[in-house]
């Protein structure tokens, strides 16, 4: 099983069985308690957030910094921007 | 100035409340204003502690009533109020009770969940929808 994370981040969130917009959610409530330059993972098993979370790390402004795919889940890494 | 969507909830119904509360997430999200306006059945949805007794689901889909419940049990799926206010906290989310109702069913702001912030008529609520971006009607 592809287990393995490559990029270290300051914060990572486990959303994974959380229902669309659950994952969402947790990286916008996460992405508050980061200073910019800070970064952040979440986990996600939503199908939906493969699209959702990159549009909304462009609409915020952030960074999407990798979209790590696992088996049953997808680890979106993102750094706080301004 | 921010885009905006504006949304007629007629229904009070929690499948349609589900649908109304998830959008209103998304648009909070992607940095929408969300204008909630209560009318008739949308209006009994907010009345005090109502959200937490409410299990009807529209009358065309009433024997999956059961299943949609006991799944979203299982799978811990938040409810629409809970998604209601997670976008609320996330966004600006404004929510308006409509004067013909609360009239009609002999209430006031005082009877409603804190969560719904004015009373209005429908000309304010067309006054904030011609501006939106989205409007919906549920």
């Amino acid at each position: 099983m592809l287990d393995t994370q490559t990029l270290p981040v300051d914060k990572e969130i486990d959303a994974r069985g959380s229902f669309c917009p659950g994952p969402l959610m947790e990286l916008i409530r996460g992405m508050k308690t980061l200073p910019i330059g800070g970064t952040l993972a979440v986990l996600s098993s939503d199908p939906g957030s493969l699209k959702d979370i990159p549009a909304w790390i462009a609409k915020a402004g952030h960074e999407l910094l990798a979209t790590e795919p696992h088996e049953l889940y997808t680890r979106f890494v993102a750094r706080k921007t301004r | 100035m921010k885009e905006r969507m504006s949304i007629v909830l007629f229904s009070g119904t929690v499948d349609k409340l589900l649908a109304a509360s998830i959008l209103a997430t998304g648009a909070a999200a992607m940095d929408m204003e969300v204008d909630l306006f209560l009318t008739t059945w949308g209006i009994e949805a907010f009345r005090k502690g109502a959200y937490k007794t409410n299990t009807r689901v529209s009358r065309d889909y009433e024997e999956y009533g059961s299943v949609m419940r006991e799944l979203m049990a299982a799978k811990k799926a938040p409810s629409w109020w809970e998604n209601l206010q997670g976008a609320k906290e996330i966004g600006d989310v404004h929510i308006a009770a409509c004067s013909m109702t609360l009239e009609l069913f002999g209430l006031t702001l005082n009877d409603l969940e804190p969560v719904v912030d004015e009373v209005t008529g429908v000309a304010t609520f067309m006054e904030r929808a011609r501006n939106s971006k989205v409007t919906l009607f549920i």
